[in-house]
């Protein structure tokens, strides 16, 4: 209707209705005092800072970006956005070296990638982590992600013929964690997507989704990356192909944070982006079929990273697990890891990131299950790191679970 | 993906539909748009006034105690309510003089919890009122924050350190024959306040706090969570934007998140709760039902709306949705056959199950019925 096109404001913050309901989610509020709360730092603060950006509270930085206040708002106020748009508007002390380097995932893995062997020796030396925590403060706990030598890229573009045989075709948003750190995972994808008669294509070039620039004071470059992105992404969609992903930040980053945060405009793009368990969700629900072995058995939890609680689509990464025969299925309840991207990698947080995530470690320790399930490469390192519990991508367990073709 | 019954809300109403269904079978999923009205939940079902075991059974499978006691309870500004049904931990009085001298525990730096007026409501029905302030960074380290000094931040720090506070007001506990605390207890934990009461030699009343409240959250969490142990699927963050309809039956309903992944079902029941949830909309012109735009039950001059004076009871508050006596609603006179609505968005269209709580579970409960055993009750249409 008319009338509320006129009415409504921006990031829908006049919907407050002030009633507190996002302070009792807020993983930060919970265990950092500096940290004024959603409610405060969003919809209370933007009043404020709308009239004098003097008002701007640089404790919003706490905010680690999760959108768990969006979720349980009943109200739809974006209060995470307004928290961000706020950082891009008003924060003007400049990133410290640190925050570039946190924030450049592929510039880091396109260096790291030729000498990967000698990064990951260096970054598991106590002497390494010592020194950056001093020199970069980034904390000496964290255990890094490991780069892997060969690329994701390189492997699906040498098999570029091979994929190009399949009767469907689907083109594949991997990301930095799956081309420089992680190539397992996309080749997992390939291998369930393969066993559907769906073929893998590469972008034609795809760039980091930017989500660690805009958190880290960089929205600038992230602007240029989504820009990019969605060009890249277009060619895709015209030419009639749905793009799928593996990390529910890369695409919730795409779908919702261009619009809402860069101003970049992805309505031509946004809707064929999907996370990979919904495509294959669905695909199962039309009638397809995936070849599932009979011997397969494990107990998994599984937890919904924030920004897959933010899409909404936990349900589809769930009901594929649940469809493995074999699989003795946990849900994990939801909260956040703790981790959020490059927030739990900084000195100054670490330890409220691992007081974050501490409901998140009981419960896993108490369910004791094989393997934890998750579709965010960062919750990954976080619950590795703090429980020694082993987490794959749901793509990973149902390319485990179905029969092997004879290839890699 | 389809269901048998979809629910839209996941408030009490909307939870209690949820679980009954579930046990009888039904496999169902609940969409709602962020957290409800529990979360403002006096621990109170103030309309229910007769004993109710089915409500209390269906409580206590998901962890939660009532207790059935017909007299008043306490309010916040220290004023009495009539009662009958409430939480374990929400105390019931057969008169509101309910004791002597009385106790009064706050925190020192929390502004949610008015102890000074409470003393003052219990003077007036003639009890002794001493307050004492507790020092929360002496029970429990690191200290909270001025922005943290809310009842849930409060409460998961007493969660740990609830032991302390009893100590402490063993101390300070004189002649007394009542202790009132604030109600920051046992949020993830349902046995808390019980064993405060073990250990305190005095009645121990815990008294609302400003919201949120802790025994609606938890509350919410147990109903939800037993709702999950059941089997039912809980879309907490989505929002049913829209319904196809044909003719005079839903065939699914579409989700801001799921897009065109669209909800089929059997039944569906409206559950998304009065104007605060937009389960209710007005503008200038109407007020409306926006997601299915069903016929309402309400008074079109708008100068009727209100009552100038704030605090008398407002006309649109009993605004709803108008249904049979079967909480089928109707769009433009022709009557939907598979939807069903209940709790707050039908207002006092149903004046016979009361208001707030106990309306919405009342609902929830005969609509469950009619869906569960649809030929015990004549003319209701089935698949």
């Amino acid at each position: 209707m008319q009338y509320q096109e006129y009415t409504q404001s921006e990031y829908n913050f006049e919907e407050c209705t002030k009633c507190t309901i996002c302070t009792a989610y807020c993983p930060v509020m919970q265990v950092n005092p500096l940290y004024p709360g959603p409610k405060q730092a969003g919809p209370d603060g933007e009043r404020l800072r709308l009239r004098d950006p003097g008002f701007f509270d640089a404790a919003l930085k706490y905010c680690l970006n999760c959108k768990r206040c969006e979720v349980y708002c009943p109200s739809e106020v974006k209060v995470a956005d307004l928290i961000q748009s706020a950082r891009i508007r008003y924060e003007r002390t400049p990133p410290k070296v640190r925050d570039y380097l946190l924030a450049s995932t592929d510039v880091m893995g396109k260096l790291a990638r030729p000498v990967a062997p000698i990064v990951n020796f260096a970054t598991r030396q106590q002497l390494t982590r010592t020194a950056m925590d001093v020199t970069l403060r980034i904390d000496r706990h964290r255990t890094f992600p490991e780069y892997s030598a060969r690329g994701f890229e390189g492997w699906l573009k040498r098999r570029k013929k091979e994929q190009a045989a399949f009767p469907e075709q689907v083109a594949y948003y991997h990301g930095c964690y799956v081309n420089y750190n992680y190539p397992q995972l996309g080749k997992d994808l390939v291998k369930v997507l393969n066993a559907m008669g769906v073929g893998v294509q590469l972008l034609e070039k795809e760039q980091c989704c930017g989500i660690a620039l805009i958190v880290n004071g960089q929205s600038a470059q992230a602007r240029k990356k989504a820009l990019h992105n969605v060009e890249s992404l277009g060619k895709a969609v015209e030419s009639g192909l749905k793009v799928v992903t593996t990390s529910s930040t890369c695409t919730l980053t795409i779908r919702d944070e261009y619009p809402s945060l860069l101003e970049v405009d992805n309505a031509a793009v946004r809707d064929s982006v999907l996370m990979a368990t919904r495509f294959i969700c669905e695909k199962l629900e039309q009638g397809a079929t995936l070849p599932f072995r009979n011997d397969f058995h494990k107990r998994i939890a599984y937890h919904t990273p924030c920004h897959m609680a933010r899409l909404g689509w936990g349900i589809f990464s769930q009901r594929l697990l649940q469809m493995i025969p074999g699989v003795e299925f946990t849900p994990l309840e939801q909260t956040c890891c703790g981790m959020a991207g490059t927030y739990g990698f900084k000195k100054e947080n670490y330890a409220n990131s691992q007081a974050i995530g501490a409901p998140l470690f009981d419960q896993i320790r108490a369910v004791n299950p094989d393997v934890v399930a998750c579709d965010c490469e960062t919750c990954k390192w976080q619950i590795e790191m703090s429980t020694g519990y082993k987490v794959e991508n749901p793509i990973s367990i149902l390319a485990e679970a179905i029969s092997d073709n004879g290839k890699d | 993906m389809r269901y048998d019954t979809v629910i839209i809300g996941g408030g009490l109403a909307g939870l209690t539909a949820g679980i009954r269904l579930q046990k009888a079978g039904k496999n169902t999923a609940i969409v709602s748009t962020g957290q409800n009205a529990l979360y403002f939940f006096s621990g109170c079902f103030e309309s229910i006034q007769e004993p109710t075991p089915e409500i209390q059974s269906l409580f206590s499978e998901a962890g939660i105690r009532l207790h059935y006691s017909p007299g008043v309870r306490l309010m916040p500004m220290g004023t009495f309510k009539e009662s009958a049904l409430a939480l374990e931990d929400v105390s019931l009085f057969p008169s509101p003089k309910f004791g002597r001298k009385v106790l009064i525990i706050n925190f020192m730096a929390y502004h949610d919890f008015f102890s000074s007026f409470l003393a003052e409501g219990l003077e007036k029905q003639g009890m002794e009122c001493r307050i004492r302030f507790l020092n929360l960074g002496d029970l429990a380290q690191p200290e909270l924050g001025p922005n943290q000094m809310r009842a849930v931040q409060i409460a998961r720090k007493m969660d740990e350190v609830w032991d302390k506070v009893v100590q402490e007001v063993r101390v300070l506990l004189k002649d007394e024959d009542t202790v009132i605390l604030p109600q920051v207890f046992g949020l993830n934990d349902a046995t808390i306040p019980e064993r405060i009461r073990q250990g305190i030699p005095a009645r121990v009343v815990f008294a609302a706090t400003l919201p949120p409240s802790v025994p609606g959250i938890r509350t919410q969490m147990l109903l939800k969570k037993r709702y999950e142990v059941l089997g039912g699927t809980y879309l907490m963050g989505d929002r049913v934007t829209g319904a196809h309809v044909y003719e005079d039956t839903v065939q699914n309903v579409v989700t801001k998140h799921l897009d065109r992944h669209y909800l089929e079902a059997d039944n569906f029941i409206l559950a998304s709760g009065g104007f605060f949830s937009k389960g209710l909309d007005s503008n200038p012109f109407k007020v409306y039902e926006p997601l299915f735009e069903l016929d309402m039950d309400y008074n079109t001059d708008r100068n009727a709306w209100y009552d100038p004076s704030f605090t008398n009871h407002q006309p649109y508050m009993g605004f709803g949705v108008k249904t049979d006596a079967d909480f089928r609603p109707s769009r433009k006179g022709v009557p939907v056959k598979n939807l069903y609505v209940i709790g707050s968005i039908l207002g006092e269209t149903h004046p016979e199950l009361g208001c707030g709580a106990g309306l919405a579970i009342r609902s929830a409960l005969k609509v469950a019925n009619l869906i569960t055993e649809p030929h015990a009750v004549p003319g209701v249409y089935t698949e």
